[in-house]
């Protein structure tokens, strides 16, 4: 066992991607860290400082092997993906979500040193429908049980999470459910949807959006490496945006049009390439989805950094308004009708 | 002419008096007077630009004709082209009295805040709490048209306002009745003008399933009605309203109007008695006048996936005129406050209690109904 917390051996899953890259490399230059272990099934791109990469497949039970060998005490599940973008199509996906899951987990038992295991997860769990209740507690589940696509996955991979615990009673899990993830350089279909210079929205319905920035993605999981508690927690940034209102902070144009159209569009465009859009987005940009956080503040012990509007608010930074007309028609007006003098100086509200 | 003692008084200035070809000297010196000063304005804006033309908002319209009144000099027989339009002097004036007329004197500094809100509502620069309330637009648009509408045309009396707590959760619970949900819009407003609190109703699932209806639900503070959601809007202090007929309620016929339904399973008792907050019986009547519910398509009902189709003596007949409710008078009466905090813990895993407490509250609402009744002397006054 090793029991010097400096010489701790993290293994991180998925780091192929941005996220999961930046996340290791930020690991790796932890002092309380001893090693960090990258695994992916195709090299990152870009740098990866003080991790060391090894190409191996985590649906192969390869995995089990590089635990062993490098006496791997802590492991990171990032590789739980929302679409398959470059890895191919929906089976890959499939694949690479459920059964790279198994295997890791199957690897995981049989290594008595593996005495932490945290997963990445999402708050896509709880679907988004018209029953849901306002906030969900880590207690509830969603009220139609996914049937396909990036829910499904999730819920699989959770449900083999928990069964992994209950088999290895003396492994800490830490399930952690992400909201969407935002950020200048993030890819996710939520970030893809929020680039399009129109964008269509759910005629008559308006969703209700938490974001977690991706510096307390990062922050929430060293977090969790560092402190290890057993359980399922939330993590979120604070407040809510709604869909409108966010798409009027970002001054873009949107075109309301009925559910069905929204998701024969959404389908167009990830055949065209130009967005990344996945069929279970539909549900959520409909009705929308908001997650209680209170256990993440008093069990596990993590602050956000960023609130749900800072986040969204330090994604739209770099993005060019592509509207706001309307905007700027009543500031002319109001220079016009009151004078400079008078412009900010209403304090209503 | 040597009647100098008639002055036009009732002809507003106009040259009034005698054939109306030559005005009379009076109407003349009026005239004359009145003219001069308008002279530098008029001929420099015959052509309006265009952006100048949108300015003037919605709120001039009705307030151009106390202008031409006020301000404006003894009518020009001049012929303008029809194309001309109106100049824009005659807009900028018009839009000005408008903002004297909606803001007062004062009116550049009120001008600037309403253009400020106008232009934080635009770029999405406010705040919603997490069931999606926007507590802005309820006031200034929702609660501010519902309350002509309940003061005007229903002349809702409110009794008993006393009895909701100044602060704290507390659960408000009403009966239901109208064939279209109007009670709770009248309800919301009438609380927020006695006490300042906003009221957070509970809604069904088909309120969340429906276009237009489900985001205006949200924001203007309604959640479904779920154990998990009024818990969490009790514990968080909120005053919660319930309807626990719900659809049973306002789709009865005419026939049986004033006599409560079954109160659902219970579920709001169980709620309050988990977060130890007071209930508060409501009493609505008149409600129930507004749309006689006479007859029903349920085939077409279910066809379409709601409850019901109502049929009134004026809907679908006379269309949108129709949906025109009957000035009914409404009485609101806010009964004593139900303690739930005495009980003991756990009480709300007792279906017994829980069945008498729902009793208890459905039989305090239905004896107020009767007692607002025998007090209100017709269906309209």
């Amino acid at each position: 066992m090793v029991s010097d917390r400096s010489g701790r051996v993290v293994l991180v899953t998925g780091v192929s991607r941005d996220l999961g890259r930046r996340f290791a490399r930020s690991l790796a230059a932890d002092p309380e860290v001893g090693r960090v272990i990258g695994v992916d099934v195709v090299p990152p791109r870009g740098d990866i400082g003080d991790m060391s990469f090894v190409r191996a497949d985590i649906r192969t039970p390869v995995i089990a092997k590089v635990i062993a060998k490098e006496d791997v005490d802590t492991v990171v599940h990032m590789s739980v993906i929302a679409t398959p973008g470059s890895a191919g199509g929906r089976s890959t996906m499939k694949e690479l979500n459920v059964i790279g899951t198994m295997q890791l987990l199957a690897a995981c038992q049989k290594s008595p040193r593996v005495e932490h295991l945290i997963v990445k997860s999402s708050t896509t769990v709880y679907g988004a429908s018209s029953r849901d209740p306002a906030m969900f507690t880590e207690d509830m589940g969603p009220r139609r049980a996914p049937r396909e696509g990036y829910a499904k996955d999730v819920a699989e991979v959770e449900s083999y999470v928990r069964g992994f615990a209950r088999r290895r009673p003396d492994c800490r899990v830490t399930m952690l459910r992400c909201a969407n993830v935002i950020g200048p350089h993030v890819t996710s279909p939520i970030t893809s949807y929020f680039r399009l210079p129109v964008i269509p929205r759910v005629l008559g319905f308006d969703a209700r959006l938490q974001f977690l920035h991706q510096n307390d993605l990062f922050a929430v999981l060293q977090h969790a490496v560092r402190h290890p508690v057993p359980g399922t927690f939330n993590v979120a940034g604070d407040g809510i945006l709604m869909l409108s209102q966010a798409i009027r902070r970002m001054q873009r144009p949107s075109v309301p049009m009925p559910g069905f159209a929204v998701g024969s569009l959404g389908s167009a465009l990830r055949s065209a390439r130009v967005a990344d859009f996945s069929p279970e987005q539909l549900a959520f940009l409909t009705y929308g989805r908001g997650v209680d956080t209170t256990r993440m503040r008093t069990e596990l012990g993590f602050e956000p950094a960023f609130t749900t509007e800072q986040a969204f608010a330090d994604f739209i930074s770099l993005l060019p308004p592509t509207g706001g007309y309307t905007d700027r028609m009543l500031a002319a007006l109001e220079q016009q009708l009151v004078g400079p003098a008078m412009v900010g100086g209403g304090e209503r509200g | 002419m040597g009647d100098a003692e008639i002055i036009p008084i009732g002809t507003r200035g106009r040259p009034g008096r005698g054939t109306g070809t030559q005005p009379s000297s009076a109407a003349r010196n009026l005239a004359g007077g009145a003219r001069p000063k308008r002279k530098p304005a008029a001929p420099a804006t015959e052509a309006p630009a265009a952006p100048e033309q949108q300015k003037p908002t919605e709120a001039d319209a009705p307030a151009e004709v106390p202008v031409a009144d006020l301000e404006r000099g003894p009518v020009t027989t001049r012929e303008r082209h029809p194309l001309r339009g109106i100049p824009t002097s005659d807009w900028l004036a018009a839009f000005q009295h408008a903002a004297r007329e909606v803001f007062g004197e004062n009116w550049e500094p009120q001008l600037a805040a309403f253009l400020a809100f106008l232009r934080r509502r635009v770029t999405g620069d406010y705040v919603v709490d997490e069931y999606g309330f926007d507590a802005e637009i309820t006031e200034r648009f929702l609660i501010a048209a519902v309350r002509p509408i309940a003061e005007k045309w229903f002349r809702v009396e409110v009794i008993g306002a006393e009895n909701i707590p100044a602060e704290g959760g507390a659960l408000v619970v009403s009966n239901h009745s109208g064939t279209i949900p109007v009670d709770g819009l009248v309800t919301l407003a009438a609380i927020h003008d006695h006490t300042g609190r906003h009221l957070r109703p509970l809604g069904a699932d088909l309120v969340f399933r429906m276009p237009v209806v489900s985001a205006l639900a949200r924001k203007s503070g309604a959640t479904l009605a779920c154990n998990e959601d009024a818990e969490r809007m009790l514990n968080g202090g909120e005053l919660v309203g319930v309807w626990p007929e719900g659809f049973k309620g306002i789709g009865k016929p005419y026939s049986d109007r004033y006599k409560l339904q079954r109160f659902g399973r219970g579920g709001f008792v169980s709620a309050a008695l988990r977060t130890g907050v007071p209930i508060i019986p409501l009493s609505v009547v008149g409600a129930e006048e507004i749309y006689p519910l006479v007859g029903n398509i349920p085939t077409l009902a279910r066809l379409l996936g709601v409850p019901y189709i109502p049929i009134t003596p004026f809907f679908p007949w006379l269309g949108p005129l129709g949906l025109v409710p009957l000035p009914s008078k409404w009485l609101l009466e806010f009964g004593e406050p139900i303690r739930t905090d005495e009980y003991e813990q756990g009480a709300a895993d007792d279906p017994m209690l829980v069945f008498d407490v729902t009793d208890q509250v459905r039989e305090t609402i239905q004896q107020t109904l009767y007692s607002l009744l025998m007090k209100r002397r017709s269906v309209f006054r």
